[in-house]
């Protein structure tokens, strides 16, 4: 380095930088832009690594994994066999799937609409704004603040079929006991009701966001316009929060189908595979036994990622054109 | 001039500013970057002559201080090392374990539930007992057992525990049952039916969708004859129609199908249930649960007592490259599972002795033992007679076929043959 270089790094000498030639300070320039670019480059650097490191590499060996036969054996010691799609075609074949299917898309479409409806009536009237209505706002977010491993065993306990507060409740209003995690017919019904009371919370502080968003002149001109209530709510309210209402329900439909401690706490997925949803069966699969079944496992995580991708893709692409219209 | 001057003056500081940042980002990314290195070079040091050896076990319930890991500490240090202990979730062993062999990061000592010993072997996790010369000659034969594959030994059971029924002496009493008197399937249920007409409920089990639901249904599977590698056998049948029975005629309650083992164990400590199919580790709450109360064998259909299958943890050595550290690992596990300590240990886990002349020592000292140590001398594991994988895959299939006929949704023919079905295909 010349010691003009040297000066022109800026060691707070002042007026030296005019006194540099024309050439030399485009060389510098050139300088001070790669180095700005190791900055850049530095800057990326941790970001990069993080991605890879805790996102790339895990879907990567998630997606090496359900193309593999693992067995524990080859687990540890590697070498398992590539054999293609054959753990797809397995989870396919596999009695359990058709079952978990319809309830993976049942347990997520009916918690949607009932969060959402529960959400959007309750954001609805809190917008009203009147006394104690921030305490009550606040006692709604409870079960969003519980631990789930909380919410979902006191769900169980009121549940349950012989000690469950629910059932003692029934006998009062002249219902017989109802199995309500024990029966076939009802287990999904139940972690599904489960998970919409531990849902609404969010619906609820998502969509009132979006109403605060509103000006209040856009209603006041509604009501001068000689709209009613319902109306309004359908015509101005409900149109102006479809933005919002779009980001909630993406986001809940990404939140739900990946839904696990709730099921595996109230019901293991059962009685056999009354409330098995891909989530709880492949967690079944790949630690639910004293024999791990990795790849089939890995493969069934696979379609709830392409699930979930598909469903964001649909929503990006509804949101562009909503925009280009 | 002067405007130019003030200029170059502002530029020089930007760049002074610029480059600070600059450099501070660089160290920030190199430390970052540092940081990640060293977590994933973080243990390393065992492989090559260590001064501490880890140790995993199931036992997360005791903390530092607690007797278990005091002993443990004792052991490391009677050997010569430094013990680092860390207790695991039962559930979550196996798949940390797993984890841990394939990066040959596997804890020097390695405490696991017996039935998963066979997968680990299996998977070329767990060297045997030859290998590292610990001592098996003490341990019964049938405690044994549950740690063998192919004619090799993976381990050394630390104590060992079993299901039995508890009886709640009120509500016998309330309902005029004689104990005495259930001596098979037939008294068992005559008793149950006494209890419900008195009021109160008749049995509660476990019979979820998990090892514990297969683990509660064995006792009278193989009480009836059943063969685990023929689930749908007569005998094995009749066992899964006694159980459908009892819930469809309201004996036992319908929740058993969704109650886990402690679950199960509430509603026996609400005072309302003449029996409790539960273990032995439910002895010291059993004497909290503020009703006298009494152990029976599970019985057999045609009177005796039925095997249990067996529970408890073995001492296992994981496989090293280094496989100089054999020496003191075993050091650690003859320690572990030396007379005294093993006494001392089983007492904390209230558990079983695996060997004799502990058992005799057990039931001396605590008559109340006596049921438990019968119960374990005539328990089988449920990975014996070279079952190893296989069996998880079998009792999957047999818990599912268990919660298909409580349920109603299978006859118990049809449900097991249908678990058989499975059972064969899958490997």
């Amino acid at each position: 380095m010349t010691p003009a270089q040297v000066r022109g790094a800026g060691h707070g000498a002042g007026g030296t930088a005019q006194a540099v030639p024309p050439a030399a300070r485009s060389s510098r320039r050139r300088a001070r832009r790669r180095k700005d670019q190791w900055a850049a480059w530095a800057f990326l650097l941790p970001v990069t690594a993080y991605l890879l490191l805790f996102y790339a590499y895990p879907l990567y060996s998630n997606i090496d994994l359900s193309l593999k036969n693992y067995t524990v054996q080859s687990f540890v010691q590697g070498g398992a066999p590539f054999t293609g799609f054959a753990n797809y075609l397995a989870d396919f074949r596999d009695p359990t799937f058709v079952p978990a299917l319809e309830h993976t898309l049942v347990f997520t479409g009916v918690s949607l609409v009932f969060q959402f409806a529960a959400g959007m009536a309750l954001a609805v009237f809190f917008a009203r704004h009147f006394r104690l209505s921030g305490v009550l706002r606040a006692l709604f977010l409870v079960p969003w603040l519980l631990p789930l491993i909380v919410s979902a065993s006191t769900w169980s306990w009121m549940l349950d079929s012989e000690a469950g507060v629910i059932n003692y409740a029934a006998h009062f209003i002249g219902v017989g006991p109802v199995n309500w995690l024990t029966s076939p017919h009802w287990a999904l019904a139940s972690v599904t009701i489960a998970n919409i009371w531990i849902g609404i919370p969010f619906n609820l502080v998502i969509l009132y966001s979006g109403l605060q968003a509103i000006p209040g002149g856009i209603h006041e001109a509604a009501a001068i316009d000689g709209a009613g209530r319902w109306q309004t709510f359908w015509r101005v309210t409900f149109p102006l929060l479809r933005p919002v209402s779009a980001i909630a329900l993406l986001l809940g439909l990404i939140y739900t189908l990946k839904v696990f401690d709730i099921i595996w706490i109230m019901t293991r997925g059962g009685p056999v595979d009354a409330s098995t949803t891909f989530a709880t069966w492949s967690y079944q699969l790949g630690f639910g036994n004293l024999l791990p079944a990795f790849g089939p496992a890995a493969a069934v995580g696979n379609l709830l990622i392409v699930m979930a991708l598909a469903a964001g893709l649909f929503y990006l692409r509804v949101q562009r054109r909503s925009e280009t219209q | 001039m002067q405007w130019r001057t003030r200029q170059t003056k502002v530029r020089a500081v930007t760049t002074k500013t610029r480059r600070l940042r600059s450099i501070g980002s660089v160290v920030l990314a190199l430390a970052v970057a540092g940081g990640v290195a060293a977590c994933s070079s973080g243990k390393s040091t065992s492989a090559s002559a260590p001064t501490t050896y880890t140790v995993w076990d199931p036992y997360p319930q005791f903390a530092a201080g607690s007797a278990w890991v005091n002993l443990l500490a004792a052991c490391g240090k009677s050997a010569g090392v430094k013990v680092q202990r860390t207790g695991f979730d039962t559930t979550a062993l196996t798949g940390k374990v797993l984890l841990a062999a394939q990066q040959g990061n596997s804890p020097d000592v390695l405490i696991v539930d017996n039935p998963v010993v066979s997968t680990l072997a299996s998977a070329g996790v767990l060297t045997t007992t030859a290998q590292t010369g610990v001592n098996t000659s003490a341990i019964l034969p049938n405690l044994l057992a549950a740690g063998q594959l192919n004619g090799k030994t993976y381990g050394i059971p630390i104590g060992s525990n079993t299901l039995a029924l508890y009886y709640n002496k009120t509500v016998l009493a309330k309902a005029g049952i004689d104990v005495a008197s259930v001596k098979d399937w037939a008294s068992l249920t005559a008793a149950l039916a006494k209890a419900k007409a008195a009021g109160d409920h008749g049995i509660t089990f476990s019979a979820i969708g998990t090892e514990e639901g297969s683990f509660q249904f064995l006792p009278w599977f193989w009480g009836a004859g059943g063969q685990l590698t023929k689930l749908d056998s007569a005998p094995g049948v009749s066992a899964l129609a006694l159980w459908t029975d009892w819930v469809k005629k309201g004996y036992a309650p319908n929740s058993v199908i969704n109650d886990t083992q402690t679950t199960s164990w509430q509603e026996l400590a609400t005072g309302k249930y003449a029996f409790g199919e539960n273990g032995t580790w439910q002895l010291g709450n059993a004497a909290k649960a503020g009703f006298p109360y009494g152990i029976i064998p599970i019985p057999a259909p045609g009177g005796g007592s039925a095997p249990a299958p067996l529970g408890g943890e073995f001492v296992t050595v994981p496989v090293q490259k280094d496989t100089a550290t054999y020496a003191t690992s075993e050091k650690i596990v003859k320690c572990l599972t030396s007379a005294g300590n093993s006494y001392a240990t089983d007492s904390t886990l209230t558990y079983i002795a695996p060997t004799a002349a502990v058992q005799q020592e057990q039931a001396a000292k605590t008559p109340a033992l006596t049921v438990w140590i019968a119960a374990v001398q005539a328990a089988k594991g449920r990975t014996a007679a070279n079952l190893g994988t296989r069996y998880p895959v079998i009792s999957q299939q047999m818990w599912t076929a268990v919660q298909s006929a409580l349920t109603g949704t299978k006859s118990p023919q049809a449900a097991l043959a249908a678990a058989q079905a499975a059972a064969g295909t899958k490997k």
